[in-house]
């Protein structure tokens, strides 16, 4: 029963909070806390959070604020943020999500994208925004739509704007994004594009109305030959493949190398379609195929590989015909996030994303996160869930974003693009470092020594598209 | 003074400063140390760790009842605060609580303890004679930095990711107030007349003063080094003197700590940290990695000790002059370091 009186006095002094003492700009709105039947939907939930105590990274805190929602109630509730629905007196900001629903299918199998993936970041942003939004009185909610790759994402799109939604996540292809961007632009709708790295579409088919969230090619080849210059293996051996991605990675590669001054000894194309990775025997092919495609090259110290698709780079460590190590799309990885990531607090963030989905945070994960924690905490400096007020706020100086990788992330006034350090992961079970290394210096910030600089971009952001 | 005389007999330079300090400070400090998961006891005295002790998973905040006789250990990843006896090291009580980054005590009382539960956003808080949870209430994500104030009426905790100084009551934990502050506030430390309290803000990059009786932001302390980039530039660490006149900033990367007028609200020094080629003849102090963390002044505000996370040391400054005078090797990482209350 300690528990239960626990619990009780935990609702009063919510309810007590909200009467009086809270400074009027950051009150919080608690009043409907003391319902009969609402407590004891508290009390149960409270118990089993304090059940689980002992274990790490347990429902503790997700019990918590579940038994919170239950207990205030909504007359509106919306679809992917149900468990932090306050009381319906709170302004609430909705958040689409587009989410791309395709067969991913990679040469490690576990590695294969879960169904939510990047969705469930999203939806761990939701949850930390009302953590905040509940002492600020702002709510945030998401609402996901699946769109197939024979769907027109403009028709989503439409969708969400007439339920009046005015930020929109997605991890849609490129083309798809330049689309969503155009047929937002009149609406006001802002697009976060949390999946793709092309270039492009920061620069020549850039857009005002979009930020990216998902670091460019560039950024990612960057953080890669930072730290490869730094151990000093500036010899490189270049191998991409067949897909129109895999090119402009190539293209990013070739660029980092010249920047950094890294040496491409040899440039070599990979010819072959994916293929199933069950055939049995197919290992002894691998291990014969491979050495030769990588016989015959000058010297290098690294194998650098861009294989967007999973057709053949994870096929490449421990089979090439020279000891060499093998980075890129596979090997030593850049990546936006990595689930062993631990530092700067990361491991709250690993244990948190895990008790919600109960798979490890991947980095479109993560890029969805940022999006939406970039628009709760532009909310809540902006104190306003007014759209241009919040996009204000965020392209602002001022705005700053913690997320677990040391230096903010903010948006780069001239593209869009949010600058954040670069993770080079051992393919997923080991951090080895992060980028910007040691040494690579920039008169703003160093995390402007990855990825294209205000100098050098050819993207002209009018007036009105800035707005 | 000393150090003059003793360059000038030939005693070589290292032990002159040790004897100054010597001369100075007795008593102990302790250090915790996340990486190596101990706690190094430092005898001031000799300026030198004598005994390390073994603590549970990631042990970071701690704290010291007033009588200077229970160390409590906040070790994060094994989900627990263990309660040291500080003459025989023996562990005599645990507080189990999910994922504890620091806790406060209530002094001279020694209870409650206040803990933030970073993974669950909870501050809860308990006796730490029984080990009894009082009351527990949610916090923003990720709450960290934790003050009571000095009538033991009020506490401050900071929320790392979701940029807030929270204000609760001591007996109750009502909630009194939510603050918004720059990103990602790691500290709050009470001015010793309670009127104002002071978060740092890492990613901030400043210290926001707030009014205790109003909650209101009074000013926002910013720092600026010459040739270093505002982004290392990350306070975390307060330490205030007596007298109510200075604070220390401990800014992490900048592995400097800066000494601000508290009734000003203004920085008059920065003081760099952590050097292990400490040289008092150049007055130079060479910059190796260090982040210094947090700080903390002996009983009489003549010296202020910082944990640094980088250079696994502690570096000891002398308040009046404002400089280095020794370094202390510790474990690795070191994030905490207090102070016996017996030393002088």
């Amino acid at each position: 029963m300690q528990k239960v009186q626990d619990s009780l006095h935990f609702l009063q002094s919510m309810e007590g909070a909200a009467q009086g003492l809270a400074i009027a700009a950051y009150r919080s709105n608690l009043s409907a806390l003391t319902e009969a039947g609402e407590v004891q939907a508290m009390v149960t939930n409270q118990s089993s959070a304090e059940n689980s105590a002992h274990a790490k990274s347990g429902p503790g805190r997700r019990a918590v604020l579940g038994a919170f929602a239950a207990a205030v109630g909504s007359a509106t509730v919306h679809p992917a943020a149900a468990q932090t629905t306050p009381a319906s007196s709170t302004p609430t900001l909705t958040i689409g999500y587009l989410h791309w629903s395709h067969d991913v299918q990679t040469i490690s199998y576990i590695f294969t994208p879960a169904p939510n993936n990047g969705r469930a970041g999203a939806e761990v942003a939701i949850v930390d925004n009302n953590t905040t939004g509940r002492f600020m009185h702002q709510n945030f909610a998401l609402e996901t739509v699946e769109v197939r790759t024979d769907q027109d994402p403009v028709a989503a799109l439409n969708a969400l704007i007439g339920k009046g939604i005015r930020f929109v996540v997605t991890d849609l292809p490129a083309a798809d994004v330049v689309k969503l961007a155009d047929a937002g632009a009149a609406h006001g709708v802002t697009i976060f594009n949390a999946g793709a790295g092309e270039d492009a579409l920061r620069e020549e088919d850039c857009r005002g109305n979009v930020i990216h969230t998902a670091p460019s090619f560039n950024m990612l080849t960057d953080g890669l030959a930072q730290y490869l210059i730094w151990k000093r293996w500036p010899r490189w051996v270049l191998v991409y493949g067949e897909h129109p991605q895999d090119l402009l990675l190539a293209a990013a590669y070739r660029r980092s190398a010249k920047i950094f001054g890294a040496h491409l000894v040899a440039e070599r194309q990979y010819k072959g379609k994916a293929g199933s990775r069950e055939t049995d025997t197919g290992l002894i092919e691998l291990q014969e195929q491979l050495p030769v495609f990588t016989q015959n090259l000058p010297d290098h110290e690294v194998l650098v590989c861009a294989d967007t698709q999973s057709v053949f780079a994870a096929y490449l460590p421990y089979r090439t015909w020279d000891a060499r190590p093998v980075a890129g799309s596979a090997g030593l990885i850049p990546t936006s996030w990595d689930p062993n990531s631990l530092e700067f607090a990361g491991r709250q963030m690993q244990d948190r994303f895990v008790a919600y989905a109960h798979r490890f945070m991947t980095a479109l994960d993560m890029n969805a996160w940022v999006a939406v924690r970039m628009l709760g905490t532009a909310a809540s400096y902006a104190q306003s869930l007014d759209p241009e007020k919040i996009m204000t706020f965020m392209r602002g100086p001022d705005f700053q974003l913690g997320a677990y990788r040391g230096l903010s992330l903010s948006v780069r006034e001239w593209n869009g693009q949010v600058r954040q350090a670069i993770i080079l992961s051992d393919s997923g079970r080991c951090v080895v470092s992060m980028s910007p290394q040691p040494g690579f210096l920039h008169e703003r910030t160093v995390l402007d020594t990855l990825g294209t600089d205000k100098p050098e971009t050819t993207c002209k952001l009018t007036t009105a598209q800035k707005e | 003074m000393i150090t003059r005389r003793a360059t000038l007999i030939g005693v070589p330079l290292a032990f002159a400063v040790t004897g100054e300090a010597r001369a100075a400070v007795s008593g102990m400090a302790y250090a915790s140390n996340e990486k190596d998961n101990t706690v190094s006891i430092i005898d001031l005295a000799q300026m030198k760790a004598v005994k390390t002790v073994p603590t549970g998973q990631r042990p970071r905040g701690m704290e010291l009842t007033s009588d200077g006789k229970r160390l409590l250990v906040c070790e994060g990843d094994s989900n627990r605060i263990d309660i040291f006896d500080t003459t025989s090291w023996k562990v005599i009580g645990a507080i189990d609580t999910p994922d504890p980054e620091y806790a406060a005590l209530k002094k001279p009382q020694n209870n409650p303890l206040f803990v933030s539960n970073e993974n669950n956003a909870l501050v809860t808080a308990w006796n730490i004679d029984n080990q009894k949870m009082l009351w527990q209430m949610p916090t923003g994500v990720e709450p960290e930095g934790m003050a009571v104030s000095p009538d033991g009426a009020l506490i401050c905790n900071t929320t790392e990711t979701t940029s807030m100084a929270q204000f609760f009551e001591v007996g109750s934990g009502k909630n009194l107030a939510n603050v918004l502050v720059p990103p990602r506030p790691r500290w709050a430390a009470f001015t010793r007349d309670g009127a104002e309290v002071w978060v740092s803000s890492e990613l901030g990059g400043t210290v926001t003063v707030i009014d205790t009786k109003s909650f209101k932001i009074l000013d926002t302390i910013r720092f600026v080094v010459e040739g270093l980039r505002s982004t290392f530039i990350q306070p975390v660490g307060i330490s205030i003197t007596d007298d109510n006149k200075l604070a220390f900033v401990c800014l992490g990367p900048a592995n400097r700590v800066a000494v601000v007028s508290v009734p000003e609200h203004k920085v008059v020094s920065y003081v760099v940290t952590g050097s292990k080629k400490f040289d008092a003849t150049v007055k130079k102090y060479l910059l190796v990695g260090e982040r210094p963390w947090h700080g903390t002044l002996t009983p009489d505000d003549k010296y202020l000790l910082t944990a640094n996370g980088l250079s696994n040391d502690v570096s000891v400054i002398d308040v009046a002059n404002l400089r280095v005078i020794n370094t202390v090797p510790v474990g690795q990482q070191p994030w905490m370091v207090l102070i016996s209350p017996s030393s002088t």
